[in-house]
């Protein structure tokens, strides 16, 4: 199943107001069995409905725990291949292991700020508060022009 | 039902959805609003940290015009989405999009979005139009832009509620309704005006892998419609019905072909057939003028491949191992440049995945596939509904007030760009349609323009619409009718699965995915269809339509996957309606009429648009008004 969540790691986010996974999925498929009456087991997280993952990985990125990967899809991926991250502030770093034995690491840059400090205007200069004017709120500094481009 | 509180949230501007579009219409409203003293709320069925398409990721930026740099200009980027929709293309939308975008960019790299800089500093073009980023986090700094926006002027994000649909109030939007799927809450969100930007529409048509793989779509499988069915309800005029996408990628996991194609310079090659591009360019002479002038109409590139397809010469490969030497040859004789060269190349390689497609990083390991030593294959996918990429359905909206153009309509002598037919409804991004190749970038920067928009619209129209009590009620009633419908008729047999009293979601969207695939041009028709095939699907839609009455969910989570299915099966039916009417085939590697195999220029060089109002759908012709450049 495409994220597959290990028994052992996972503690259910017992420590945080949400669980981890549940908040992050795009497509609302973890879910935490909180008492152990689903059948998975209490406090054990799972993705309740695989074959409407899209594999984005964000559930593994996310996982306090390090609990949860990916098994690429059954009905397509030969076995024996793998694909884990280790996603930090700064970097990602992929280890891909092939199915016969080889293993590659890779680590590309993730963002060049910290994390929250996106500033709506990305500091630059307001543009000129027009509601009427086709300038939107940095322009035309943020686009790098003295005066936006019309046509005519 | 009864255990469902109803909240209703009054705000001045909804924003329903959380992608780029959505994430642009948020960080741009929120500063209009915040100076002038309104109210912003955003809904996202998700989180928008991590919802819509970007979600995973991405390895490029695919609309930068770069026209500060002198690199391009915005009349050139009408040229080319013109040409690459075979001439049915809205050139005030694209220009306006094209004139914004490149500011959009510019603040995604200072919150902090990393894009590859050559040694002189400059972006690095992976295209004419497209640069590399390192965009594994794009999503999440363009969103923390957006919520920290929002945040800082103290106004609401809602998580986790799924918007089912708008609520009107005569010829103006009045609103959306949905449920939260955390908490036994239906939300009526009040509004003066309403940005709809909830992503495109996958899983319409039955996708290649039917299996555990089902999710595996190119467009992520949460984009289910919803965009589509929240304008065409509110009565908005829909164009560009018939203009879906299908991308070619690497087989079966979907992974991006661009960086091949384009940075790398890979040729695609069929098994037996040699370079279909090359083989088969006597054929482009058929698609003129569009045919004839580069870069070749993305639709006609998938028909050379699918030529040598359906004539049993695949399997298609990209050469990837071909490309990779050919690159690194420069450095020949230098034996630790040339290795130097090889390993940045594999990296960029396996970046261009792992940034936004994992799953074809897992393929391609399982296959024991090493880009530089092995080709890999590549395959049309199954059709899907984005505005924003390479199709062009969605709602047609209002052009901007001072481009010479006849696409412009007023509300009291006013005119407001990205506007929908319906009075305070504006869409962007994939909801907006005639106007593709806009991309995340494009769609960031036309939701930030439909999000001023709105908010001058707020400022004209300042007056709350009325939603009555029963209006209320009414909508709650059919919200959770698929959970009153399980409820009632569980206990018949003793697998919930199967009862003849009801139909669960998941089989509600095999049926529909049945019919657009064997009926209106899927994978296993070859993407081929006619009238008499279009009108059998219309049968078989119809009482689909009825069935959809008996949809029936257990819990929250299978009532948003019958909605979801709903969604999706309005898209359905808009296409195939819309096929129906465009009697000629103009989007060969789309799809073929096969009644009509030919382009007929003479009568169907327009936008073929739609309504749906009264419980009925009219269809008509808009005349192409190119823009000179």
């Amino acid at each position: 199943m495409p994220s597959f969540v290990m028994v052992e790691k996972c503690d259910g986010c017992k420590g945080q107001d949400k669980t981890a996974c549940m908040y992050i999925c795009p497509n609302d498929l973890m879910l935490l069995d909180k008492d152990g009456s689903l059948g998975v087991g209490e406090m054990k997280a799972f993705n309740r409905d695989p074959s409407m993952c899209w594999e984005c990985y964000n559930c593994v990125k996310i996982c306090p725990q390090q609990a949860i990967d990916v098994r690429g899809y059954a009905d397509f991926v030969p076995l024996g291949a793998s694909v884990v991250p280790l996603r930090g502030s700064q970097d990602i770093m992929w280890t891909v292991k092939f199915r016969d034995g080889n293993v590659k690491r890779f680590k590309f840059p993730i963002r060049t700020t910290p994390e929250g400090s996106a500033e709506p205007m990305g500091g630059f200069p307001e543009g000129d508060g027009d509601i009427d004017s086709i300038n939107l709120m940095t322009e035309p500094a943020s686009a790098g022009v003295d005066k936006m481009p019309t046509l005519g | 039902m009864e255990n469902w509180e109803t909240v209703v949230v009054e705000t001045d501007l909804l924003i329903c959805g959380g992608g780029m579009s959505a994430c642009g219409c948020a960080v741009e409203a929120a500063y209009w609003a915040k100076k002038n003293g309104l109210k912003v709320t955003m809904v996202d069925k998700a989180t928008p940290v991590r919802s819509g398409a970007v979600a995973m990721g991405l390895s490029a930026i695919n609309e930068y015009i770069g026209y500060s740099k002198g690199e391009n200009t915005c009349e050139q980027y009408i040229e080319y989405v013109r040409q690459d929709l075979m001439g049915i293309a809205r050139d005030d939308l694209v220009f306006n999009i094209a004139r914004h975008v490149d500011s959009s960019v510019h603040l995604f790299e200072k919150w902090g979005l990393p894009i590859w800089k050559d040694e002189e500093g400059k972006y690095v073009r992976e295209g004419r139009w497209q640069i590399m980023i390192n965009g594994e986090s794009y999503k999440v700094i363009v969103s923390e832009a957006a919520i920290n926006a929002m945040t800082e002027a103290g106004f609401e994000i809602y998580e986790r509620v799924f918007i089912v649909g708008p609520i009107m109030d005569g010829d103006r939007i009045a609103g959306a309704y949905g449920f939260s799927t955390r908490e036994n809450k239906f939300y009526i969100f009040k509004a003066k005006a309403v940005y709809v930007g909830m992503g495109g529409a996958v899983h319409v048509f039955r996708p290649r892998s039917v299996g555990e793989g089902l999710g595996r779509s190119w467009y992520p499988p949460f984009n289910s419609g919803a965009t589509a069915y929240f304008t065409i309800q509110a009565g908005a005029e829909m164009t560009c019905q018939e203009v879906r996408f299908i991308p070619v990628r690497f087989k079966d996991a979907y992974g991006p072909v661009g960086a091949w194609f384009l940075l790398f310079k890979s040729r695609a090659t069929s098994a037996v057939g040699g370079d279909y591009m090359k083989e088969h360019a006597d054929e482009l002479a058929n698609w003129a003028p569009y045919g004839l002038v580069k870069p070749i109409p993305a639709n006609l590139r998938n028909y050379l491949g699918m030529l040598d397809t359906d004539a049993g010469k695949g399997p298609l490969y990209m050469e990837t191992a071909e490309a990779i030497q050919n690159l690194a040859k420069q450095y020949e004789g230098d034996e630790k440049a040339f290795k130097k060269k090889l390993k940045e190349l594999e990296s960029e390689a396996w970046e261009d995945f792992l940034d936004m497609t994992v799953s074809q990083s897992i393929l391609w390991a399982a296959h024991n596939i090493y880009p530089e030593k092995s080709r890999s294959e590549i395959a049309a996918c199954e059709p899907y509904f984005i505005g924003s990429h390479s199709g062009a359905s969605g709602a047609w909206v209002c052009g901007p007030e001072d481009i010479d153009t006849p696409y412009k309509w007023d509300v009291d002598g006013k005119v407001y760009g990205n506007m929908t037919t319906v009075k305070g409804l504006f869409t962007a991004g994939d909801g907006s349609g005639a106007s593709s190749h806009k991309f995340s970038s494009g769609s960031h920067a036309e939701g930030r323009w439909a999000g001023k928009q709105a908010i001058r619209f707020i400022l004209n129209n300042n007056t709350m619409p009325n939603i009555s009590d029963e209006t209320i009620e009414a909508l709650k009633e059919a919200t959770f009718k698929p959970m009153k419908i399980f409820e009632e008729n569980k206990g018949f047999t003793t697998d919930p699965n199967i009862n003849p009293n009801y139909i669960r979601p998941m089989q509600f969207m095999f049926r529909l995915q049945k019919i657009m695939d064997e009926y209106a041009g899927g994978v296993s028709s070859a993407f081929k269809t006619s009238k008499a095939l279009l009108e059998r699907a219309l049968e078989l839609l119809t009482m689909l339509k009825e069935d959809s009455e008996k949809l029936a969910a257990e819990n929250a989570y299978e009532l948003e996957r019958c909605w979801e299915n709903v969604h999706r099966m309005w898209q359905a039916e808009a296409h195939v309606r819309t096929i129906l009417f465009r009697e000629e085939t103009r989007w060969p590697g789309y799809y073929f009429r096969a009644d009509f195999p030919t382009m007929d220029e003479e009568n169907w060089k327009c936008f073929v648009n739609c309504v749906y109002k009264d419980g009925e759908w009219q269809f008509f012709k808009r005349d192409v008004v190119p823009i000179q450049v």
